[in-house]
């Protein structure tokens, strides 16, 4: 009775919306949007296909290697500057400037530095999201308790011991928060990119559905985008979950006292 | 070294930094690392950007993305507030709901960029369709966030005492929902300017994008550079005066719940 009232509850809404789109496109044929058999079909046709390893891995092979490298980057380099004060007063204005610089800008600029090839694509996806995960790093190391500082140098603890069970442990929460603006951030880059200079990925084909007015085939790259969106949301919830699974058994305890 | 950097105040650490930057920027192209047309000094952009604060085109393009930024903005706020509030209240429309919006909330709105293309073309419209989709998200969960927040003992002291509904939503919900909302608005401030300048680069809707694809195409790459500076200053205005809201709305905030509590 309760698996049933669950899965109610998880399935009666995109039902509705399901049939309702079905019975406002099944009357005349609406030229912007197909029917969800019409679409259905297509995203079978279109993507099942060889544009799965032309398009769609590519994409997203430059995605995780620009996320990735972007989280990395930005621990490190945040941890390096989070750790010194002098260094994080020099660095903290120009770094709110990137911060604030939105990321589809760099893609004009980095089309000239670098030219335009996959390097080029995974350079705007590191320099878009590197900000959010250092300018967190910063901000979680600056705002740990000075108390677990000095306990930590009482019992000798130092160097890179101390930053690998306590310093990051302490600052993963707030790391985690920037991660996940990263991932959005990296996604939106990736399309972006791929829109303005290119022959091959997931945007350029998108776009040059919509140019040829190839519209089911438009929409059924537009579900292949959000099926990545909600892809990537899954697996960094997942992630989160295992990273921080102390941290929200700390918070279940505190907020039950 | 470090004794002397602890007298120095944090501000003229950030100016030297600032100063740092852009000396870094200034060598890069003379020293031959980089082509000084592909990324020309410092010096050449910033007076560029001096040269373009008194053009009145300049301004308009600016007027067009803040435009854009604002109704984006507003128009998400409003109805991620009004939809938030009567999905909130009702656990049944929020389990109803929940699969829904999980599914819908990670869809990047740059996925949308065809859509907007096909029915509005290069007007204002495909920049709000963008903008309004990604905000919206960021101020729902929020307000969904808020009114869960909501004590239950004062919510039943509320009814209780015969409250209305719009009074339950006006004098219980609301107090605990502000710091929320504020949080969903700070958020889709600065996801809305992202929008905003992306739909003008790529759509061609008219603003400040689209005049740095124009000076690019043009090769008028210091112009170019310049108007990515002023992309990214009002980034970083857009951000302070949402921190500034919000520090007054949770100052408020947390001062009367500071006293209820004490």
């Amino acid at each position: 009775m309760k698996t049933l009232k669950f899965i109610g509850y998880l399935l009666t809404l995109p039902v509705i919306l399901l049939l309702w789109w079905w019975v406002a496109t099944s009357g005349e044929p609406n030229f912007f949007v197909p029917t969800p058999a019409k679409l259905a079909e297509t995203f079978v046709n279109t993507w099942i296909s060889e544009r799965l390893f032309t398009d769609v891995l590519p994409s997203v092979t430059r995605l995780a290697l620009g996320v990735l490298a972007a989280i990395v980057l930005g621990i490190a380099l945040g941890l390096a500057v989070g750790l010194n004060r002098t260094l994080r007063a020099l660095t903290e204005p120009v770094f709110e400037f990137f911060r604030a610089l939105p990321p589809p800008v760099l893609v004009p600029v980095l089309m000239l530095l670098v030219g335009i090839n996959d390097g080029m694509k995974i350079a705007v996806i590191i320099s878009g999201c590197i900000w959010p995960v250092l300018l967190n790093t910063i901000e979680g190391v600056r705002s740990i308790d000075p108390v677990q500082n000095e306990t930590s140098r009482s019992y000798g603890i130092s160097g890179f011991n101390q930053i690998r069970y306590q310093i990051l442990p302490a600052a993963t929460p707030t790391i985690m928060a920037g991660v996940r603006q990263c991932l959005s951030i990296g996604l939106i880059l990736m399309v972006i990119s791929e829109m303005f200079a290119s022959s091959s990925g997931l945007g350029f084909s998108i776009v040059q559905f919509q140019r040829s007015f190839a519209v089911p085939e438009m929409w059924s790259g537009i579900v292949v985008l959000g099926l990545i969106g909600v892809a990537l949301s899954f697996i960094f919830q997942w992630c989160e979950r295992r990273v921080l699974r102390w941290y929200h058994g700390l918070k279940e305890v505190e907020h039950a006292v | 070294m470090k004794k002397k950097a602890r007298g120095i105040p944090t501000w003229v650490l950030g100016v030297i930094g600032i100063i740092v930057f852009l000396g870094l920027w200034e060598l890069t192209p003379v020293v031959g690392l980089v082509k000084a047309q592909y990324l020309p000094p410092a010096s050449e952009v910033l007076l560029t950007l001096a040269n373009d604060l008194g053009l009145t085109a300049f301004w308009v393009a600016v007027g067009q993305t803040m435009l854009a930024w604002f109704l984006g903005l507003a128009i998400a706020a409003v109805s991620g507030l009004v939809l938030g509030l009567v999905i909130g209240m009702s656990p049944f429309l929020r389990r109803f709901t929940n699969s829904t919006i999980e599914f819908l909330r990670p869809i990047p709105s740059v996925a949308l960029i065809p859509i907007a293309v096909l029915l509005f073309g290069m007007k204002l419209e495909s920049s709000l369709l963008l903008i309004v989709f990604a905000c919206f998200w960021q101020v729902l969960i929020q307000v969904l966030y808020g009114v869960a927040d909501v004590d239950n003992v004062a919510m039943q002291t509320a009814r209780s005492y015969g409250f209305s509904y719009l009074q339950r939503v006006r004098d219980v919900v609301f107090p605990t929902l502000l710091p929320y909302l504020m949080t969903g608005i700070r958020l889709g401030a600065s996801v809305a300017l992202i929008l905003a300048i992306t739909a003008e680069l790529l759509i061609g809707t008219p603003g400040l994008g689209k005049e740095i694809v124009l000076a690019q195409s043009g090769g008028a790459i210091a112009g170019m550079y310049a108007l990515i500076l002023a992309a990214g200053f009002l980034g970083v205005a857009i951000n302070g005066v949402t921190r500034l809201v919000q520090k007054r709305v949770l100052s408020w905030h947390a001062s009367v719940r500071g006293e209820v509590i004490v």
